[in-house]
């Protein structure tokens, strides 16, 4: 299956890119793509527990199972003001 | 038949009692039928149009029906349903959205009426509307970049008492979207900076400063008095700190933050809606994620975030419209787009959800992960750092000194220390080899902390002999070049 994955602010210059597509095992969770994305951009692992995570821009969490489709979004934190 | 409670100021109409029945399935028919019963309540319960008073509120067993489904909220003959007072002393009130305190509207004078003329006109603000603005309190954390149009537009509207929060003094760095703050007002206080505009912007506003930093000490204490708490700080643990203190003390939060070309703004800690540790639990690791000062922010985002944590605070006030609860909003200002997340309250988070374990404010730095300045302990270890001075004379003797400076390309255009190699830290450990581990390397950033890092991590991989600069190229301009730009 094939995932869209959205990634925000720091995540973005990290990856380069703000969209990503990924294929995936079925039964992958959120935090497979993660953690294959974390693979390929090392620097992304620093995130892993400090981001938030959505599925179809619905709140979810990193052992949502994912489906064929779907678009997955990573957001870190942001502080500024 | 279901048992409505009558308040005291409604009685005169339903023969003195204070409790009385009624039939419907939902409170919008238990209220038609509990008018045709007793005809005498339905022009204090009912507006001209037949729509409820928007300050008549109606509780299903201590529930606000707002919260609930409004008038198609269902009720069955168990529930209990209760009109909390609309009329006292005979000038109409406001439940308030946040506490549920009656509070009496003031009156708007001839000049508010001018001044506000183009609210009045509006239904979904009005006369009763405007006045309810001028009743509000509304505590604004920051008058910086968000806090500058927050404050601004909020005394614009008539927020009739606005708290602002800030002990900072202007810097010309701030100019490019403070702008609260003028040229003159560089090395003002932020707070009599700001005074002074928003009362040259509307003197019928009490523009209330709190010239202090907030701390878990007065926070609760600061955010008694206000109805709208807006989040316009600039550091993790002042977020978590703003947070938890909205969720204890029940007012939401009108939240917004910056970074770059991306913003995000909510409303947290309503009754029923999340907070931001439902979105974010714990704070990232300090040094993860940049500040504006570290990594830059576009001048007009805090202008667009800003305005709609203005927007949301005074559709809070008024209670009108879709307030973001429960979403989350993030806006791309350099692709220009708008994109929505939803959000639910979590059930098991540590401060809103149902068995909250943070049920007290805690000490957010250590939370956060950042060091309080005072306990740290003074190893100004000699073989690990040099001053912009000691390095100076070095140079000047002759030394042989490798300056390596690990800021980003940009920063490296504005100033620079002369003879300095730019390697930006994430490229340090890919570009190690291009350094000579026997060499005497001097390593530097803006202001230390970057560098002190990539000292770190020469060292680990087996530099002797490293330096971190103090204070960084700021510190160098100051003491040793002032011909060059500060940012």
């Amino acid at each position: 299956m094939r995932v869209t994955v959205r990634l925000f602010a720091r995540l973005r210059d990290i990856t380069g890119a703000s969209e990503l597509a990924r294929d995936l095992a079925p039964g992958a969770t959120i935090g497979t793509v993660w953690r294959q994305l974390a693979g390929e951009f090392p620097a992304l692992a620093d995130y892993e527990r400090s981001i938030s995570s959505a599925v179809n821009a619905d709140y979810a969490r990193m052992d949502h199972v994912l489906h064929d489709g779907d678009e997955v979004a990573f957001l870190p934190p942001v502080s500024g003001g | 038949m279901v048992k409505i409670l009558i308040p005291t100021p409604l009685r005169p109409y339903t023969d003195k009692q204070d409790a009385v029945d009624a039939s419907g399935a939902t409170v919008g028919e238990l209220l038609a039928d509990l008018t045709r019963r007793h005809a005498g309540l339905k022009p204090h319960l009912y507006n001209e149009q037949g729509k409820l008073r928007s300050f008549v509120n109606v509780y299903v067993n201590d529930e606000d029906i707002r919260y609930l489904q409004k008038e198609q909220t269902p009720v069955t003959a168990d529930d209990t349903v209760s009109i909390i007072p609309s009329v006292a002393g005979g000038a109409p009130s406001v439940t308030d959205v946040v506490s549920g305190v009656s509070r009496t509207l003031p009156e708007l004078t001839n000049d508010e009426i001018k001044r506000y003329s183009r609210h009045l006109i509006m239904p979904e603000v009005g006369v009763e509307g405007q006045r309810k603005l001028k009743a509000a309190k509304v505590l604004c954390i920051g008058a910086g970049g968000l806090g500058s149009p927050v404050a601004m537009y909020l005394t614009a509207a008539g927020v009739g008492t606005l708290g602002i929060v800030d002990f900072d003094v202007v810097d010309f760095s701030n100019l490019q979207r403070q702008i609260l703050h003028g040229t003159p007002d560089v090395g003002r206080s932020k707070l009599a900076s700001a005074k002074d505009r928003l009362q040259a912007l509307n003197p019928n506003v009490d523009v209330v400063a709190h010239e202090t930093a907030i701390s878990s000490e007065n926070a609760l204490k600061l955010f008694e008095p206000y109805d709208v708490i807006v989040d316009g700080t600039d550091n993790f643990p002042t977020r978590y700190l703003v947070n938890d203190a909205s969720v204890l003390t029940g007012k939401p939060n009108a939240y917004g933050s910056i970074f770059r070309f991306e913003g995000q703004a909510s409303v947290f800690a309503t009754k029923d809606g999340p907070c931001y540790r439902c979105l974010y639990p714990e704070p990232p690791p300090p040094g993860l994620v940049p500040s504006c000062a570290e990594g830059g922010v576009l001048g007009v985002l805090p202008g667009i975030i800003g305005v709609i944590q203005a927007t949301e605070t005074i559709k809070l006030i008024l209670g009108v419209g879709e307030p973001l609860i429960g979403r989350f909003l993030i806006v791309d200002a350099l692709r220009m787009r708008f994109r929505e997340l939803k959000l639910r309250k979590d059930p098991d988070c540590p401060v809103c959800g149902t068995h909250p374990t943070v049920t007290q404010l805690i000490d957010y730095e250590q939370f956060c992960g950042v060091r309080p300045a005072a306990p740290e302990p003074i190893t100004v270890n000699s073989a690990t750092e040099i001053t912009s001075v000691e390095l100076k004379q070095r140079l000047d003797r002759g030394d042989k000194l490798k300056i390596v400076d690990v800021r980003e390309p940009n920063e490296y255009q504005i100033n620079r220390i002369p003879g300095s190699e730019l390697i930006p830290l994430g490229d340090v450990p890919k570009r190690v080899n291009e350094l000579n581990p026997d060499d005497e390397i001097v390593v530097h950033c803006k202001t230390g902390g970057r560098s002190a890092k990539a000292a770190d991590f020469l060292r680990s991989v087996g530099f002797k002999k490293v330096l971190n600069l103090k204070g960084g190229v700021l510190d160098w301009i100051d003491k040793v070049d002032p011909t060059q730009p500060k940012y």
